[in-house]
């Protein structure tokens, strides 16, 4: 079983009023940008970062070392850092935010001197009303001690960051939406290709947007050096992992663990076990897009890679743990309202076929499922899948969607046939593993076979 | 006729208008109608167009921004706006029995404001604290773990 570690929680589980810069500089905070401004190049900060391995904490798992690599030396450049957090089952940057802001600081520093950028937006979602107040005052202090202005500790590096509050929109959170908002439009996502932000961005200008997480996983890999944050975690997902376990587990909160735990071990030995130790349903292991797991495969390390093999994703890390009486049905109606709510409207594919969904789910629970109603569900996210201007479509669109239907197959059946809400036991309510495949690369591309489904009555 | 911050709203809306190079002031709509809301309450056309005007642009500019974001209100709501959240890990935890509870207690359907304008009740989307659920928020605070003699201590500290 791995061991716990506290690489980035370890000061703010000690010390809870690190918001305090005086406290934050007290047990040693701002050294690590005093150390990487006045004795190292951008370049070598990009070249560590690259060699850290790191990959972006915002839910696709991109290695952030290469995004800054594509950014376009066209001045002047910005970095706008993303918390928009609203992935339902995520909850770690609510907690760096919250707990550790000015470590998210210092990394949005190191980015900036790094990548020759005099200006950056950190984007919280709306709703985070407390957290952006702290954090506004936070960047007063920072100013105030130097770190942030003109002239920074006499290296001549010039820099403002500032807070930028959204106003309750989930598609925010996608990188070009976030810009959209930032520059006062309706934030419907760009299409890319062929520009993405690195190239064309704020103002059509270069922008480097990164996780919350992203920017303390920096900071800690220029405070450590890149070798020794490597050795933590797998070559595939190098450093430290916050997992938030949620749902149905006995100890709810974030864990700070190195990859190679698995979710069983998340579930059983981290989080404590499910309450009333009752019997495991499924578990959405990184924020909702990501599709789910049954019981039988959760002996799984969460890494990005290996995850990613399965059918499924790292994503935020956020885990959804839900038992033996969940009914998959009415879970999966919550994820297609949430979408449905969601959707920002853009494309038309994402716009009708997201509530058309969300329709036939909410009938098949309410005991008026018609027995075409699984085969045109799958129908409709083929119709969505890669036809829409973002992955929002796709991710908490389809991908939810369609995995559920597949591995539950069974458990939709009996709502259908039986014309009322249905939870089967639960060791009846998923099909095993070999009576689906999953189609690479994208995430949640499952499908039955045919065998499966004639052995589960048609 | 025309609508007008407060000096202290002004003053607070320069400081967030300096945020943003000279030529990019409509950066600033989000934010500005944020405070709109906070120094009227509501979003209505007349804030809008003081909006609009403090950044430049057409006032449909403005109004195209605040009919799609969600925080923002056109209507009028009650002193305390309790939004409950009903996304999944929520749901797993119970948030239909206190919206039920809730509910009851204010006689308010969600979406509703009560006629004395104390309360709206409303659904919510993921408030990104699943670990706590279920979880409300009561105008800019967040409260967790929610119970119904928890619910009931948090109403009458609004009294």
């Amino acid at each position: 079983m791995a061991a716990p570690i506290s690489v980035l929680t370890k000061e703010l589980r000690e010390n809870p009023r690190l918001a305090d810069i005086d406290v934050y500089i007290a047990q040693g905070g701002y050294k690590t940008v005093e150390k990487v401004l006045k004795s190292m190049t951008p370049e070598d900060i990009v070249n560590e970062v690259k060699n850290s391995g790191l990959k972006g904490r915002g839910g696709a798992g991109f290695a952030t070392g290469m995004k800054w690599g594509l950014c376009a030396e066209r001045f002047p450049l910005y970095l706008c850092v993303n918390g928009d957090e609203s992935e339902p089952g995520s909850f770690k940057d609510r907690l760096l935010l919250e707990g550790n802001p000015h470590r998210v600081i210092e990394g949005m520093i190191i980015t900036c001197f790094a990548l020759k950028i005099n200006l950056g937006y950190l984007y919280m979602r709306g709703e985070f009303f407390q957290i952006i107040d702290q954090m506004e005052a936070c960047l007063k202090q920072t100013k105030a001690h130097g770190f942030l202005g003109k002239d920074i500790l006499g290296t001549g590096f010039d820099l403002e960051l500032y807070p930028q509050a959204g106003a309750g929109a989930y598609i925010c959170g996608e990188e070009t939406g976030l810009i959209e908002s930032l520059e006062g439009n309706r934030p419907y996502p760009r299409l890319k290709p062929p520009f993405f932000p690195a190239a064309i961005g704020l103002w059509g200008q270069p922008t480097i947007v990164n996780n919350v997480e992203t920017m303390a996983q920096v900071e800690r890999i220029l405070d450590m050096g890149a070798e020794a944050y490597k050795q933590i975690g797998s070559a595939d997902s190098t450093g430290p992992r916050l997992f938030g376990m949620c749902g149905h587990v006995k100890k709810p909160g974030i864990y700070e663990y190195d990859s190679t735990v698995t979710i069983r071990e998340l579930i059983y030995d981290v989080a404590g076990g499910i309450p009333g130790d009752r019997k495991l349903k499924g578990v959405i292991p990184g924020g909702i897009s990501a599709p789910i797991l049954t019981p039988l495969e959760i002996d799984v390390p969460a890494e990005f890679g290996a995850m990613g093999k399965i059918g499924t994703m790292g994503g935020t890390g956020g885990m959804i743990v839900m038992d033996e009486t969940t009914s998959i049905v009415d879970a999966l109606l919550n994820a297609s309202s949430f979408a449905r709510h969601e959707s920002c409207g853009q494309c038309t594919p994402c716009r009708e076929g997201v509530p058309w969904m969300n329709d036939i789910l909410r009938r098949i629970k309410e005991g008026k499922g018609r027995s075409e109603d699984l085969e045109l569900l799958l129908d409709i996210c083929v119709q969505i899948h890669g036809r829409t201007v973002c992955v929002f479509g796709q991710a908490p669109g389809v991908w939810p969607v369609r995995t559920m239907i597949v591995k539950y197959w069974p458990e939709f059946k009996a709502c259908i046939d039986q014309k009322r809400l249905v939870v089967l036991p639960v060791d009846e309510s998923y099909l095993k593993p070999d009576q689906y495949e999953f189609v690479p690369p994208v995430p949640g591309n499952f499908r039955l076979k045919p065998e499966a489904v004639a052995a589960a009555g048609g | 006729m025309a609508l007008e911050f407060s000096p202290e709203a002004r003053k607070r809306a320069d400081e967030i208008l300096s945020r943003y190079p000279q030529d990019r002031k409509k950066s600033a709509v989000v934010p500005l109608l944020h405070l709109a809301q906070e120094e009227w309450g509501y979003v209505t056309p007349e804030a809008m167009v003081c909006v609009a005007d403090m950044i430049g642009c057409s006032p449909v500019k403005v109004a195209e921004i605040a009919t799609f974001y969600p925080m923002y209100n056109k209507q009028p709501v009650g002193k305390y706006e309790i939004h409950v959240c009903h996304t999944l890990p929520c749901a797993l935890t119970g948030c239909a029995e206190v919206l039920g509870y809730l509910s009851e207690k204010l006689g308010l359907q969600p979406g509703e404001t009560g006629e004395d304008k104390r309360f709206t009740l409303k659904k919510i989307e993921c408030l990104a604290a699943c670990d706590r659920g279920p979880v409300m928020l009561v105008n800019k605070t967040l409260y967790t773990n929610l119970t119904p003699e928890k619910i009931d201590d948090i109403l009458k500290s609004l009294e």
